[in-house]
């Protein structure tokens, strides 16, 4: 077995049987990234004494008998997940220097199960954008075209699951930041309903969008990583006090007689026929594995994506206020205070951040609140009545993830709408607070196209199943991109 | 007539009061931060920190309730908090969170006396946000620099807006004083003025004869009770000389100088913040449902103008003396205590002491009540034996002192001070025939016809007795000796 391309359950069964070590696993995922990320600069920061000691630790769990489904399992953290005593810039210039005072509600939970923590990710900076070029550190590069972009935010997440550089990542997605780069990349990318993951620790972005998820290789190990990071958390009051329910134990519910809706807006022009391709046959293999296949339509989803970016700006606007200099990050030297604030966001952030906070800044200001964030949430009340119109038909959709593959770096950097358009299928379940999974579709001119599976809320099992007999059906989810070649050559 | 007297003022207050919640409006850190080291009272969530998030401190929903009860306000079934964007250094996440949109309590009102006579006025809002951080600016080697302290930063702090109902300073100055109590007495803040955990922005305009209601100032961060009825005097006087000279009125935030006493312009409406509000996302809309009003009503204690009507019409006492007693929570608590721990003392004859000697000694030593080592049972103990003729009323205030400042039960102290009071004849007489001899002056002024000179003659024997002699019986012998008067 390649260790690299193990999915975590298949490693659990060596880690288990003793035939490898939870050290030998973590030396030899760190050998990986230091011979591959020079070129995909997936990781901001790489953890090696901190991986081998959580690694020495998973041993000893196991030895014990300690050890669950995760235990010595490498995993690697968007750098937008707080951290005690490892930096967590959130791709920004801005907190470059920036290590926190606490660990959050998910990497806690990930640690005490004894996961090893390889290292933070690269990210598009404060997670808004779609490419990763948006990093104040410098793009990721897709790992099977390093001429393209790994999709956005999370992703160096999504490079680095694709690229073997550790077995786990959590990303975060706002408007598809998780299912975007998972398809662009060929990995299995999980967003879950708003509020059963605790955002606790997760530096926000848009506070009623942001989710947190798995980035991994096989729908299995996704649904093993949210058992471990779902539930309610007192300290964040927006996650749900729902059970959670054994979604590993879930996973072989069959797809016969299940209802599955084909959304036509997720069908427009625009997307490339090669993506269609790849989608309408997936579609074919639930329809074989006895899946009702019908049409149905969410009206308001071209509506969602402009809206979107009403209400994710507004919340950004506020949510960035804090990064002033005064407390932590960098402080730009100025005169006085005022100063101090317009010099350290000058150099500290970037041109799209600024764009958003500008755009938030604008849909808040006394005299435009009614016309743009008011409408907006009026019309996200619409987005979410089509899906639970929607959900009232069938049991879950089937769509494209986005409507091209990974484009070229620089291909859409001067175009800030044609980027967010790469969103607009990914959007929608953000808008709606639904759960939605990217699960490997096969390639189209060599580059990997996501099946996005969405679900209603708090419906993860539901999406994972189906995601996981697609697994099973095809072979998708073993395509690898020939790495060593072109890192060589 | 001057012109001058045809505006009349037009005044709402603003009062910002901190709750006496034992951790922050949302994080567990300590409330109360007096004498900490700056920042020892911080954590992720008040220092805003990335990624830390907010959770209501349910004890200041319920302070919030309870006072928009007290304050006879509408309790809406869903409140909510929104962001407040502005910049400061002392604001670690940019904005504030607080209730603008729907407050947690609406539309209500409250009473206040003036000059013997009970007004009215409307609650517009109470509602719930969280205090900022302390801004220093000092002046340090190689330049000025602003020191920030974050441990007030997430005091949970409560915002009660009154209508424009307020028409003299007068007025805004006995408004604040009831609300002050009425806050006092639930519990929900300490009332101190002066460390600023309860402060007062005021909002005053001039109405013309007609109706016409003037351009609207608002003067902030008033931290005492003189402050608002200076700040106010001084603004109108201000405000009616600008409009009898015809100029034009801004509408603007004006501050107070206390050294100075002058209202000065701190920001006018084009410079005014755009706060750009929008609801909180990190925290649900709040459900206030009809159960937990009531629980809250049911826990709400007597408030202050209703135990003063009660005290008046149960005890008998005078509306002065229900007042003082009822002017702070605890007066009335001991007050009843004290009744209700015997049956020997009359009511009333509790009420002059409290009212008198007791409060003469809070006043003096600047000690609480409760700080104070008396309580309710030893005060009724003393007032008992002074009621049954043990000691004289003069050793009475003797032995409160030492409770006061000590505590003990009365009847150890008369013994130490060997206090008893000495009511046998032939000790009197012995008493009396010493104050004869040594008072030669006033037993002649006595026989001389001047009968009051008996009363300071009963004085030297109660003091050459240290306060023991029963004064009538003092009286008797002394008359028995010297015959009527004049003879």
């Amino acid at each position: 077995m390649d260790l690299h391309y193990a999915s975590a359950h298949e490693l659990a069964t060596l880690l288990t049987a003793r035939e490898l070590s939870a050290e030998e696993l973590a030396r030899a995922t760190l050998e990986r990234i230091e011979h591959l990320d020079r070129n995909l600069a997936a990781f901001l920061t790489v953890t090696a004494d901190r991986a081998l000691a959580d690694a020495r630790r998973a041993d000893e769990m196991i030895a014990r008998g300690q050890g669950g489904p995760l235990t010595g399992i490498p995993i690697a953290l968007k750098d937008i997940l707080s951290t005690e005593g490892l930096p967590t810039t959130c791709g920004s210039r801005i907190l470059e220097n920036y290590v926190p005072r606490y660990t959050g509600t998910v990497a806690a939970r990930l640690a005490a199960v004894g996961t090893v923590l390889v290292g933070k990710t690269n990210m598009d900076e404060f997670a808004m954008g779609s490419s990763n070029e948006n990093s104040g550190f410098g793009p990721v590069r897709n790992p099977w075209d390093l001429n393209r972009v790994p999709g956005g935010s999370s992703g160096g997440s999504a490079a680095a699951v694709a690229a073997g550089e550790t077995t786990l990542a959590i990303g975060t997605d706002t408007g598809g930041s998780i299912r975007q780069p998972a398809s662009f990349t060929g990995v299995v990318g999980l967003k879950p309903t708003y509020g059963r993951v605790s955002r606790y620790g997760l530096v926000a972005f848009a506070s009623s969008l942001d989710q947190i998820g798995p980035l991994t290789r096989s729908v299995w190990d996704a649904a093993a990583v949210l058992e471990v990071i779902a539930g309610h958390d007192p300290l964040d009051s927006t996650s749900l006090d729902e059970t959670v329910p054994a979604y590993t134990d879930l996973l072989e519910r069959p797809v016969n007689g299940l209802r599955l809706g084909v959304p036509i807006e997720y069908f427009q022009e625009g997307m490339d026929a090669g993506v269609e391709r790849q989608v309408r046959a997936a579609i074919d293999i639930f329809r074989g594995l006895g899946a009702d296949i019908r049409e149905v339509s969410l009206p308001h989803t071209p509506e969602a994506l402009s809206t979107y970016y009403v209400i994710s700006p507004a919340e950004a606007m506020a949510n960035l206020a804090r990064y002033d200099g005064v407390r932590y990050g960098i402080r730009a030297p100025a005169d006085d205070i005022w100063s101090t604030f317009k010099e350290t966001r000058e150099v500290g952030l970037g041109a799209e951040v600024k764009r958003r906070i500008l755009l938030g800044t604008y849909v808040l200001s006394a005299g435009y609140y009614d016309a743009y964030y008011l409408q907006a949430q009026k019309v996200r009340t619409l987005v979410r009545r089509d899906f639970d119109n929607a959900f009232a038909e069938v049991d879950a959709l089937l769509a494209p993830t986005t409507p091209t593959t990974a484009f070229r770096l620089g291909e859409r950097t001067s175009d800030p709408l044609q980027m967010y358009l790469s969103d607009v299928y990914t959007v929608p379940a953000n808008m709606a607070g639904i759960c939605g999974v990217s699960v490997p579709a096969g390639l189209t001119d060599g580059r990997p196209v996501g099946l996005q599976i969405l679900g209603p809320p708090l419906a993860e099992e539901v999406i994972l199943s189906l995601a996981h007999n697609f697994e099973q059906a095809t072979d998708f989810s073993r395509l690898h991109p020939q790495l060593e070649t072109e890192v060589a050559s | 007539m001057t012109a001058a007297t045809e505006f009349m003022p037009v005044i709402g207050l603003e009062v910002h009061a901190q709750l006496t919640t034992r951790s922050k409006m949302f994080c567990s850190c300590r409330a109360d931060y007096a004498g900490a080291s700056p920042n020892s009272h911080t954590c992720p969530i008040c220092s805003g920190m990335p990624g830390a998030l907010p959770a209501v401190n349910a004890r200041a929903i319920e302070m919030g309730i309870l006072t928009a009860l007290a304050l006879n306000c509408r309790i809406p079934e869903a409140s909510r908090f929104d962001r407040k964007n502005y910049s400061y250094p002392d604001l670690p996440k940019g904005y504030q969170i607080t209730q603008y949109a729907e407050p947690i309590g609406e539309d209500g009102w409250i009473e206040f006396t003036l000059d013997g006579v009970t007004h009215r006025a409307g609650i517009v809002r109470v509602h719930l946000e969280e205090d900022t951080g302390k801004s220093t600016h000092v002046s340090a080697p190689g330049g000025d620099v602003t020191l920030v302290d974050y441990n007030r930063s997430g005091v949970p702090l409560m915002e009660i807006v009154s209508a424009p109902d307020l028409d003299s300073p007068d007025a805004a100055r006995a408004y604040f004083a009831a609300l002050r109590q009425i806050l006092m007495y639930l519990g929900v803040n300490d009332g101190n003025l002066q460390e600023g955990s309860l402060r007062a922005d005021v909002n005053v305009s001039l109405r013309s004869a007609e109706g016409e209601i003037g351009t609207k100032v608002e003067i902030k961060n008033l931290n005492s009770f003189r402050a608002v009825q200076r700040a106010l005097e001084y603004e109108i006087d201000r405000q009616r000389r600008a409009l009898d000279s015809g100029e034009r009125l801004q509408q603007e935030t004006r501050g107070w100088s206390e050294t100075e006493e002058v209202t000065f312009s701190q920001r006018s409406k084009e410079f005014a913040h755009d706060y750009r509000y929008f609801p909180e996302p990190d925290l649900p809309p709040l459900r206030v449902s009809q159960e937990t009003v009531d629980e809250v009503r049911h826990s709400m204690p007597e408030l202050p103008a209703t135990r003063e009507r009660r005290f008046v019409e149960e005890y008998a006492l005078s509306p002065y003396q229900a007042g003082v007693l009822t002017s702070e929570r605890e007066t009335g608590d001991f007050y009843e205590r004290a009744v209700r721990a015997g049956t020997r003392v009359p009511p009333a004859t509790i009420a002059n002491w409290v009212t008198g000697d007791l409060m003469r000694l809070v006043n003096e030593s600047g000690k609480s009540l409760a700080q104070s080592a008396i309580t309710p049972g030893t005060l009724e103990s003393l007032l008992t034996m002074i009621g049954s003729g043990e000691i004289s009323g003069a050793a009475g205030k003797q032995v409160l002192v030492r409770m006061f400042a000590d505590g003990g039960e009365p009847q150890t102290i008369v013994d130490e001070l060997g206090l008893r009071q000495v009511s046998g004849r032939d000790d009197i007489e012995t008493l009396v025939d010493r104050v004869i001899a040594d008072n030669e002056k006033l037993v002649a002024t006595y026989r001389g016809g001047k009968g009051n000179a008996i009363q300071a003659l009963v004085g030297r024997v109660m003091g050459a007795s240290r306060g023991r002699a029963n004064p009538q019986v003092a009286r008797q012998i002394l008359e028995e000796r010297l015959g009527p008067p004049g003879s």
